[in-house]
């Protein structure tokens, strides 16, 4: 039992970070319906926009999470507009294999200018642990995590539910063309979204860093192919389906490495994309839509 | 009833023939190609193309069959697929194994038709459940299930887990690497211009009017499947047979972005634009090996700037067809030869 919890609250802390890298995936996709390979690099350059924050410049935990934010979301918002705002109206296939240059481009030239070494963070935040239950720990960073990611959520749903440009990417998201006319201003409704979900990357960079204590530049490829997971799990373009889908498969990961062979936990992870996209496309929160012709 | 409408349909191949008198017929174009591979295996015999040219050669060949196999499913029948390198993989791993453990001189062909047999299997049956999604989910789910292969691949014991399977006898050379492209190409285009490939085509136009005109859509998408995961396991057989050297890194998700961008680059739906393509990018990036770091780099910016200036790739969706290229270059040096008169 104690170990159940103890995979429990490691798979939580997991799963908050794929909750908000899957939160930039989703939002990304319900709002210009392009899957954005580059968003797992975003997420990479961020964790190194922390670890150089931290170890050059002294800077703390808070801090150095801000500038990473902030950082990120420049970033975000440079990619929107030089390599996805041209292929606006070009074939999705087009924009897809954009993504992936671009995904490439972070990765390599990340490489080329930090080095291809893993490279261990700084400990910014003392490990200090607590022991509830006999036999269960939880240490500082995993606290660190959850309530990071819980108030980023709270802040993203205020974002989205009740200010104005929230609406306007709600709009954009539900039909371009009738938010066009209703005189919303598309192009920068999509790259503020861009943004808000590159600045959540950014921040996820930063807590994966102070929780696994190293970072390389091709950290990003698999955690943000399960934050796809996770986002199509939860059903995609729904903000809180990103949440619920990042946890999930954080727990479900945790639970087949610590119960099964750590070897096939992606493999469990993609098993479950299957059969979600088999079973019920839209995700656990989504809305079945019927074909037109 | 389809067959009929289908041949009345006005072809671009059709109205070029029409167009353009065929001067290169069929036995031309088997001389031709004897000739090309006659040219370059004495080119080889004579050691002009050295070890270093070869294996470019081999690499070539191997990257037309995958991305003319991945354009039928991409390009011709418009499903996209993220996850050929698992096809390929299967068929590397089948031949590398039936070649190791088996002592007759038949072994490499046992292998290899083996080997896409069974991609060609693992096709069908990836190919039912999943092609019933469509466009980013259906290439999120392939991509999902080449990756499941390949993790398997790594699990297992009899396959070298992640070292992979090393002296694998070489039997591959030029000349099989070549045979295969060509039977690939032939087999291929013939295929999408019968009636079956016209029906794939149908399907990527308007998958809702194919359906209404009768034709059974499912049955297309997963023939198209097969027969490119078939093609798959065929090159990965000549690759592990050619490079006696297989690891799972080899064939993962960027080697499926690799084949795509060969695909996308050529122009989908041109298996003409595939071939230039994967000709281009092998010696693209067989010389920025020297700048081994920037290689990645040169190469994404690239893949970006031709996605954003010329989308519809090298050919779009046309065929290089040499009957035109002749009369056209015979005729634009007819015209300027009346400028030059006319100047004089």
């Amino acid at each position: 039992m104690a170990q159940f919890l103890q995979q429990l609250i490691n798979g939580l802390s997991l799963g908050s970070i794929y909750a908000l890298i899957a939160l930039g995936y989703t939002m990304v996709y319900g709002i210009i319906k392009l899957i954005n390979f580059a968003h797992g690099d975003i997420y990479m350059i961020g964790a190194y926009i922390g670890y150089a924050c931290i170890r050059h410049f002294k800077l703390g935990f808070i801090p150095s999470l801000l500038i990473s934010m902030v950082a990120c979301s420049l970033l975000g918002f440079a990619i929107e507009k030089i390599a996805y705002k041209p292929l606006r109206n070009s074939t999705r296939i087009a924009a897809l294999i954009t993504a992936i240059g671009v995904s490439l481009f972070l990765e390599y030239s990340t490489m080329a200018i930090v080095g291809a070494t893993v490279k261990t963070y700084p400990e910014v935040v003392k490990t200090v642990t607590f022991t509830p239950i006999e036999g269960v720990v939880i240490n500082i960073q995993q606290i660190f995590i959850f309530s990071v990611t819980i108030i980023l959520m709270v802040i993203l749903q205020f974002i989205v539910h009740k200010t104005r440009i929230g609406k306007a990417m709600r709009a954009v998201s539900a039909d371009k063309d009738a938010a066009q006319l209703m005189g919303i201003n598309v192009d920068s409704t999509i790259s503020f979204t861009f943004a808000i979900g590159s600045a959540l990357a950014g921040a996820a960079g930063i807590l994966v860093g102070i929780y696994y204590n190293s970072i390389n530049p091709l950290m990003g490829i698999l955690p943000g192919l399960r934050a796809f997971i996770a986002a199509v799990f939860g059903g995609i373009g729904i903000i809180p389906g990103a949440l619920i889908g990042g946890l999930t498969i954080g727990i479900i990961e945790t639970v087949v490495s610590g119960y099964a062979s750590s070897l096939y936990k992606d493999a469990v992870a993609f098993a479950i994309l299957i059969l979600i996209l088999l079973i019920k496309p839209s995700g656990l929160l989504g809305k079945n839509t019927r074909e037109k012709v | 009833m389809i067959d009929v409408m289908m041949s009345e349909i006005n072809t671009p191949e059709a109205m070029n023939s029409a167009k353009y008198p065929r001067k290169f017929t069929l036995l031309k174009k088997i001389l031709f190609i004897v000739l090309f591979y006659g040219i370059i295996q004495l080119l080889i015999f004579l050691n002009v193309i050295n070890a270093y040219y070869q294996v470019t050669l081999a690499m070539i060949c191997i990257n037309i069959i995958l991305a003319v196999s991945l354009n039928l499913i991409t390009g011709f029948t418009g499903q996209f697929s993220l996850g050929h390198a698992g096809f390929m993989s299967i068929g590397a791993y089948t031949c590398a194994l039936i070649t190791l453990n088996m002592d007759t001189p038949f072994s490499f062909i046992i292998g290899l038709i083996a080997g896409a047999i069974l991609a060609a299997i693992v096709g069908l049956l990836i190919g039912i459940p999943t092609l019933r999604l469509k466009g980013d989910y259906l290439a999120i789910a392939t991509l999902g299930l080449a990756q499941i292969i390949e993790i398997i691949i790594r699990n297992l014991d009899f396959t070298g887990g992640p070292r992979g399977l090393a002296n694998i006898p070489q039997y591959a050379n030029w000349t099989w690497l070549f045979l295969f492209t060509v039977i690939t190409v032939v087999i291929i285009s013939n295929f999408i211009n019968s009636s079956h490939g016209r029906a794939c085509i149908s399907v990527r136009e308007d998958e809702i009017a194919a359906e209404a005109v009768g034709i059974n859509t499912t049955k297309y998408k997963v023939l198209a499947f097969i027969i490119g995961a078939f093609f798959a396991g065929i090159a990965g057989a000549l690759y592990a047979s050619y490079f006696y050297y297989i690891k799972p890194d080899l064939f993962g998700f960027l080697k499926s972005i690799d084949i795509l961008v060969i695909v996308v680059l050529g122009g989908m739906g041109s298996i003409s634009g595939s071939i230039l393509a994967a000709i281009l990018l092998v010696i693209i990036s067989t010389y920025l090996q020297s700048f081994a770091e920037f290689r990645m780099i040169i190469y994404s910016v690239i893949l970006v700037l031709i996605m954003i200036f010329k989308p519809q790739g090298l050919m779009g969706s046309s065929e290089f067809s040499l009957n035109r290229f002749i009369q056209e270059t015979r005729k634009n040096l007819q015209k300027l030869g009346q400028k030059l008169h006319k100047v004089r």
